[in-house]
């Protein structure tokens, strides 16, 4: 059955050099010296440490624990040692470090108790706790939890797209693992349908891996899965992204400000099913994936790497030739270059890309933009690159918002099309970052306003409720005294200065009786010279003090009429 | 000439009328020109600038009373904004007020720290928690970097950290434009 393809806008064919690590079968990496596994992998909240220096871990251990639900966990990929937990450099353009689990292994792979997951056992809630604890994100590139896109959407899921385009030249990684391993890519698939109770599973494949999609066929015959369905597509670049295969494979296309779920489509990766698969049916998280190896290598391939092994560690056995000036993750359309050679393998890693200036020449210099349209017409994102990149030039970021600057998903399709040599996804990149930081900057002041109002309103009303309350005590204490006053037969004429006299003469009772109230303390068992101090510091205080109490009566404004 | 009269002044009346009642209707409440400045202003609440908070400077910028180069959190970067907004000069910070420095926050030494309470009281965003004798912390999200909780310490316990970039604050660069030299 032929089934109606649709198509997107733009999209460039560039050449695909994918036959030359298509030749062998995917390979195993030999341990090295030292995993250092980034605990920041994912889309999300970084996960916390689980393990410290000196523990010794086994393959599959939980080494961070995911971090509120928008985040993922992260397993020992071997067993061993810990032998630091402290920050490296990660796989990231930016060279930054974060905090890593350095692993020496002990070359035993010994795993932990791994349990097959029962899906009937357990509610689809329970499932995707079960995901994010095994560390299970999207291994296409975007590396977002998976369990958080494996809740069916409010309108129900129709259909679930699997991935296996994988457009980008040189990469092949996805393509050996659905020639040898369609089997339990297929299986992943079926637990996501019914994770996500969808009606059809379609798996899309680009027309140039003739041999990865027969072997998906015969799985798909094999498994006997009457819903799903493998679809050649054409090969046109960016097929592979999300939107665009969906527009391919249903005609929906997702518009500004929606998500495929909306339309009841929900979009993983070959990897990420084959990697569900694992979870479920051999309680074994995500410890390793294939990474394809290739650029200026001898041996052009595919690897089953362990996440944490360093880039230049798996490089080197495809040989690395003389004149290699870079590694790249990702193709050469979307790729980051690295900031160094040892960084480590993470789930985002779908290729290492060993680069030189014979294979990626450096950029011509850019100069003007002359309106010609030609990245208007290759963008898939149906988008205009040239206004976009006006705007960010110019650091109009206001401006480059309103031409749907986040709807550009760094294809890099204008790029490679600009006659004028403009770094036209630099621009987008530098935009979008510039953007975000200005928002987190907004979001920051905004909180301290509300803080600082919040703040100045609560010293305000404390201060109103401590004068009401004292105002309240006076009144109280003004009123008890009036009833006394008013109680005691005294004339009406004065009667303010009636009640002062009153309040001042209460006042000084109660004085006296906390006065008399005080209990000499410490007097028990005195030697007999200090009880007679005691005594007659009694009898002298009793002696001056006059008998009333008024301390005006005194005696001593006398004394000098008496000498 | 009646009639042009009676023309005229019964536009004058309708036009009056209908002036009145825009000039109650979209009648604006409150001084929309201290709001704009007080979005430029950092938020940071530290005084520096001679009022008590970033609310009452852009009060005084909008009267006229304070100038536009006394923020130095908001850096030169916050000068321009206002100065673009009120169609002045840019001038240089005033360095009566302060130096821009880079975004940091406070720290409290926890092993120093006696549990006074006198930093919570002096906090302008609440953002320090603690109680009397109780050891006390910065929550660092919060802490706008004011460093008004440093003079009221009686034991110097807290110091302010510049904050470092991450991968989530990292930016990527303005592309460089490389000049082509002259043939």
């Amino acid at each position: 059955m032929q089934r109606k393809l649709f198509k997107f806008n733009g999209g460039v064919k560039p050449a695909t050099y994918k036959t030359d690590s298509t030749r062998e079968p995917i390979k195993a990496v030999p341990l090295p010296a030292q995993l250092i596994v980034p605990l920041h992998q994912h889309v999300g909240g970084t996960p916390y440490p689980l393990v410290e220096t000196g523990d010794v871990v086994l393959k599959g251990q939980r080494i961070g624990a995911a971090d509120g639900n928008v985040s993922s966990a992260v397993h020992a990929p071997t067993s061993g040692r810990v032998v630091a937990v402290e920050p490296r450099v990660m796989a990231h353009p930016s060279g930054l470090t974060t905090l890593s689990v350095v692993i020496e292994p002990d070359g035993e792979e010994r795993w932990i108790d791994c349990e097959p997951i029962s899906l009937r056992a357990m509610s689809p809630d329970q499932v995707r706790d079960e995901l994010r604890d095994a560390g299970v994100v999207g291994l296409g590139g975007a590396v977002f939890p998976s369990h958080l896109k494996l809740k069916p959407a409010n309108g129900g899921t129709d259909t679930l797209v699997i991935n296996g385009a994988e457009c980008e030249p040189f990469i092949t990684c996805d393509d050996l693992l659905m020639r040898e391993r369609a089997e339990q890519i297929i299986r992943g698939a079926e637990i996501m349908q019914q994770l996500l109770q969808a009606r059809r599973v379609l798996i899309g494949i680009e027309d140039n891996k003739p041999e990865a999609i027969a072997a998906m066929q015969h799985a798909v015959s094999a498994r006997a899965a009457g819903s799903m369905e493998v679809v050649a597509v054409p090969t046109r670049y960016p097929a592979g992204g999300a939107k665009q295969l969906i527009r391919v494979l249903t005609g929906i296309e997702v518009p500004h400000g929606r998500r495929s779920t909306d339309y009841g489509v929900q979009c993983f990766n070959t990897g990420t099913a084959y990697a569900i698969a694992d979870v479920i049916d051999r309680g074994r998280p995500l410890v390793s994936r294939i990474v394809t190896v290739a650029g200026n290598v001898e041996r052009p391939g595919n690897y089953e790497v362990l996440f944490g092994t360093p880039m230049n560690h798996v490089a080197a056995l495809a040989g690395i030739k003389p004149g290699t000036d870079r590694f790249i993750m990702g193709g050469p359309m979307m790729g980051f270059r690295m900031p160094a050679y040892d960084v480590p393998v993470v789930k985002a890693t779908n290729c290492i890309l060993v680069g030189s200036p014979e294979l990626f020449p450096p950029p011509e210099p850019e100069i003007g933009c002359i309106r010609c349209g030609e990245c208007a017409r290759a963008c898939p994102a149906d988008l205009q690159p040239f206004e976009l990149y006006w705007y960010s030039r110019a650091k109009n970021f206001g401006k480059a918002q309103e031409y749907h600057l986040f709807d550009c998903i760094e294809c890099g399709c204008c790029a490679y099309v600009c006659p004028s040599h403009i770094p036209l996804v630099d621009y987008f990149r530098f935009s979008k970052s510039e953007i975000w930081a200005r928002e987190r900057q907004k979001h920051a002041a905004d909180v301290a306003r509300d803080r600082f109002e919040f703040r100045n309103e609560r010293i305000e009303r404390e201060k109103r409720e401590k004068a009401e309350k004292l105002a309240a005590k006076t009144a109280a204490s003004r009123a008890a005294a009036s009833m006394a006053a008013a109680a005691a037969p005294a004339g009406t004429s004065d009667h303010s200065e009636d009640s002062k006299k009153a309040l001042i003469a209460a006042a000084m009772a109660r004085a006296k009786a906390q006065r008399e109230a005080i209990a000499p303390q410490n007097t028990e068992a005195l030697p007999p010279d200090q009880q007679a101090q005691i005594v007659n510091a009694d009898a002298h205080r009793a002696a001056i003090a006059p008998a009333d109490g008024n301390i005006a009566a005194q005696p001593t404004e006398k004394s000098p009429a008496e000498g | 000439m009646l009639s042009a009269l009676l023309v005229m002044a019964g536009l004058a009346i309708a036009i009056g009328a209908a002036l009145g009642f825009a000039a109650v209707k979209f009648r604006v409440e409150g001084d929309p020109l201290v709001d704009k400045i007080d979005a430029i202003l950092p938020q940071t609440q530290c005084g520096q600038c001679g009022f008590p908070g970033c609310k009452p400077y852009a009060t005084a910028i909008a009267s006229g009373e304070a100038d536009i180069n006394q923020c130095p959190p908001g850096g030169e970067e916050g000068i321009r904004k206002l100065a673009d907004l009120l169609g002045r000069e840019f001038k240089p910070l005033n360095a009566e007020n302060g130096v821009e420095k880079p975004k940091s926050v406070a720290v409290i030494d926890e092993n120093t720290c006696i549990g006074c309470t006198l930093c919570i009281q002096a906090c302008p965003v609440d953002a320090i928690v603690g109680a009397a004798k109780q050891m006390h912390t910065v929550i660092d999200q919060l802490c706008t970097g004011c460093e008004l909780c440093l003079a009221p310490c009686p034991v110097d316990c807290i110091t302010m950290e510049p904050v470092g970039e991450t991968v989530d604050t990292w930016k990527w660069h303005y592309p460089v434009i490389p000049i082509r030299t002259a043939a």
